[in-house]
């Protein structure tokens, strides 16, 4: 009994002394990184790569999403506070307002690329040729009827939507509201097709919230199914199911060639050079947002920048497109970099 | 008279039918739930398997006295010594892009590989050594299966291109799969060639020590306390009720209140394992309250009264001979509640500890991921070759978690005393 009763008294102390040591506290020598789950795979890979090459340490990046990681990032100045934040949209006029009245008056936007948004299917069945009018058509909650009114969506057939298209039941898997490849997907491929009717089109003037609902708003009767965040699983569904279709990024695309396949939209496939001279329909900016303020107090962040922004990092033959990021324009990547170096501060 | 008891009247034919088809039942509920714990185990770990080989290439590389200057080793273009090693071995390629594609058999981090190996022996520099370097994901992958390639092009992430120059290699024997020691001792990365889970393991160690150092003594005080001291009334009634509901809270409670209280007032540091261990602790709290008042109470009475009736006091009795005798229990129930926060996710996604994280961290404060935290990033993420990395993180996972729990059954087993 005496053994167990030191065994006891042991277990105690060293719990309690460990306790105590663990609460020195350290300054930051690493750079925060926050945001966009889609610019995650860019920013880690230029983080791992920034940490291997210079002397200071890898950045820390979390995936919140590009609203969760301007609210943090708009929190506050100093160390408790992410120094960059990824976002695969473009700031918001009250996110600034809001960084402002937290003290974050000097922020540098940096444009990194962009990313396609692709709507894929098994390699097993045909590759699709669809119009942005077609998705609106398939996956809109409410449909013009033909009269200038508008009707629940009653097609369950691609063939139903456009006689061009087979006779496949209408099954799309996507990411769910919270995501901002749906919010992309809903701007630049429903309200596109949306846009073709011209009574719709002119009721953008008149009454915008309408046409928000009208264009915005997926159907809800499970030819849609919210397949979660994971795009990797999507790509294994469509690979059991070869009449649906999936949404997703084109990094998964890129991974995933040999089993999934793009359809063209509106004529145009979603290739890497396709997306990049701006003729693939479906595609969005992505950026990041610096704070000026934490420059001078986090170690390493315009060395940071620099690796993001050289042509090794961003080109065309860089590191990121292999990752799946589509490059901006020679041009374009010039106007950035300059305003990375010069650290110029974001003009909405 | 003997008749009516030998003979089976049909209500007992009834009952004992009864009763072998109840025991036929119990026993193929335990055949299911065995099956598919084997099912799910050995798909993963088939695989898992597969992350612990790794495919690496040698290439006969020239040490360039003109590209390494000796007095800054580090800045030296070392994947461009590579790129240049690869030209020359299939020197009738000159087409941009083919290159390209040539680079891109061997893993980005070559030049970093051939860095280290030149900073360690400065040596080198001016000869043509061969070296060993990794191959890329869509490679090592390829090789791995070791299946006939698809006869359709396009049905492969290899091209009929690549496969060719893997052939050049593998015939002068310069291709080799090794065991992938790299995954138990590196951290994370983007590449999934050189991804490994030694930042997320250390990352778990750190939280669950932290986590361990709050939550047991704070825990067992808690029972001793509320077992053998404090007075039956509506206040501890009250204490009993919430320590019991407190067990049933989903884990990603614990996170949110991390967030608001240690985060935002307290001002912890985000993503660090400090903060993990801490709501950690709080989550496993219950657990180990509750198992170890279980404990205390399997104690027979008799030798607390023997203890008093000796003369010792209330405290000497309790922590000279009730305590000890019920250390086993107690200690069984911390580890079983520190397994369950190993397993853990929700609450450290609120308090950043879902993160890319490269280094392996140093101490409690600085950030860190932990594995379950590593399994989930990883199934996320685009590469196919992550798919093995995740069963292999799932596989290392569910030994600690076994292993953790097989401590607790041989500590029990030890120091247990049955009276």
């Amino acid at each position: 009994m005496l053994r167990s009763k030191s065994l006891f008294t042991v277990a105690i102390l060293s719990a309690g002394a460990l306790t105590a040591v663990s609460n020195a506290a350290v300054a930051r020598d690493q750079i925060k990184i926050v945001g966009s789950s889609t610019v995650f795979p860019f920013a880690t890979t230029v983080a791992e790569r920034f940490g291997k090459s210079t002397d200071f340490k890898a950045p820390v990046v979390e995936s919140t999403g590009s609203g969760g990681g301007l609210k943090l990032f708009c929190a506050g100045v100093g160390d408790a506070h992410p120094d960059i934040t990824n976002a695969s949209r473009r700031i918001k006029k009250s996110e600034v307002e809001k960084c402002a009245k937290n003290g974050i008056k000097d922020i540098v936007e940096v444009k990194i690329g962009y990313d396609g948004i692709v709507l894929a299917n098994s390699r097993k069945s045909k590759r699709m040729e669809l119009t942005l009018r077609d998705i609106f058509l398939a996956l809109a909650k409410d449909v013009p009827d033909g009269d200038g009114k508008t009707k629940p969506n009653p097609y369950k057939t691609w063939k139903q939507v456009n006689a061009d298209l087979p006779d496949v039941k209408i099954e799309v898997m996507g990411p769910p509201p919270t995501s901002g490849t749906r919010d992309a997907f809903v701007e630049l491929a429903m309200e596109g097709g949306c846009k073709s009717f011209d009574w719709i089109k002119a009721l953008k003037k008149s009454d915008k919230k309408s046409y928000k609902a009208l264009c915005h708003r997926i159907r809800e009767d499970g030819a849609f199914v919210e397949a979660g965040e994971n795009d990797n699983l999507i790509v294994q569904k469509l690979n059991a199911n070869p009449s649906a279709f999936g949404v997703f990024g084109f990094s998964f695309l890129d991974q995933n060639s040999d089993t999934v396949q793009g359809s063209k939209i509106s004529g145009v496939a979603p290739e890497f050079e396709l997306i990049a001279d701006g003729s693939y329909p479906v595609s969005r900016s992505l950026f990041f947002y610096v704070k000026k303020e934490n420059i001078g107090s986090t170690p390493g962040i315009k060395e940071f920048l620099a690796e993001f922004a050289s042509n090794k990092a961003w080109g065309p033959e860089g590191y990121l497109a292999d990752k799946g990021l589509i490059p901006m324009s020679d041009q374009e990547r010039k106007e950035w970099s300059m305003k990375v170096e010069n650290l110029q501060n974001l003009s909405m | 008279m003997t008749k009516s008891f030998t003979e089976m009247t049909p209500a007992l034919k009834r009952r004992h039918a009864a009763e072998t088809r109840f025991q036929w039942l119990g026993r193929l509920a335990i055949l299911l739930a065995i099956g598919f714990l084997v099912i799910m185990v050995a798909s993963i770990a088939f695989i898992g398997v597969g992350a612990l080989r790794q495919t690496h290439v040698a290439l006969d590389v020239f040490l360039d006295p003109a590209e390494i200057d000796s007095s800054k080793l580090k800045n030296a273009d070392y994947d461009g010594l590579v790129k240049a090693s690869l030209r020359k071995k299939f020197p009738e390629i000159t087409k941009r892009r083919e290159k390209r594609k040539l680079y891109g058999l061997v893993s980005s981090d070559a030049g970093y590989t051939l860095r280290e190996r030149v900073r360690n022996t400065p040596d080198l520099i001016g000869q043509t050594q061969k070296f060993w370097f990794l191959m890329s994901d869509d490679v090592d992958l390829f090789i791995k299966s070791a299946a006939p390639p698809d006869a359709n092009e396009q049905g492969r992430r290899i091209s009929n291109k690549e496969l060719a120059w893997i052939d050049a290699f593998r015939s002068t024997g310069d291709i080799e799969t090794r065991f992938n020691s790299r995954f138990f001792t590196s951290g994370d990365s983007r590449e999934p060639e050189l991804a490994g889970i030694l930042s997320a393991l250390v990352g778990s160690a750190f939280s669950l020590v932290v986590c361990f150092a709050l939550s047991f003594p704070v825990g067992i005080l808690a029972a001793i306390y509320l077992e053998e001291f404090s007075p039956r009334n509506r206040w501890s009634d009250l204490i009993e009720v919430n320590i019991n509901n407190l067990a049933a809270v989903p884990s990603i409670v614990f996170g949110l209140l991390g967030l608001a209280v240690l985060l935002n007032t307290f001002g912890l540091p985000r993503s660090s394992p400090l903060v993990g261990g801490i709501v950690l602790a709080l989550m496993t709290l219950p657990t180990i309250i509750i198992a170890s008042r279980a404990a205390l109470r399997a104690v027979p009475p008799s030798i607390r009264e023997a203890a008093l009736g000796l003369g010792a006091s209330r405290i000497q009795a309790t922590f000279h001979h009730v305590a000890p005798l019920a250390l086993p229990g107690m200690l069984t129930g911390a580890i079983v509640g520190m397994a369950r926060a190993l397993g853990e996710t929700a609450p450290l996604l609120m308090i950043g500890m879902v993160a890319f994280i490269v280094d392996v961290p140093k101490s409690v404060v600085e950030p860190a991921t932990a594995l379950p935290v590593q399994i989930f990033l990883w199934a996320d993420s685009p590469e196919r070759a992550f798919l093995e990395k995740t069963c292999a993180a799932i596989i290392v996972l569910l030994a600690f978690l076994v292993l953790m729990n097989l401590a607790a059954i041989l500590m029990r087993r030890k120091f247990e005393r049955r009276f």
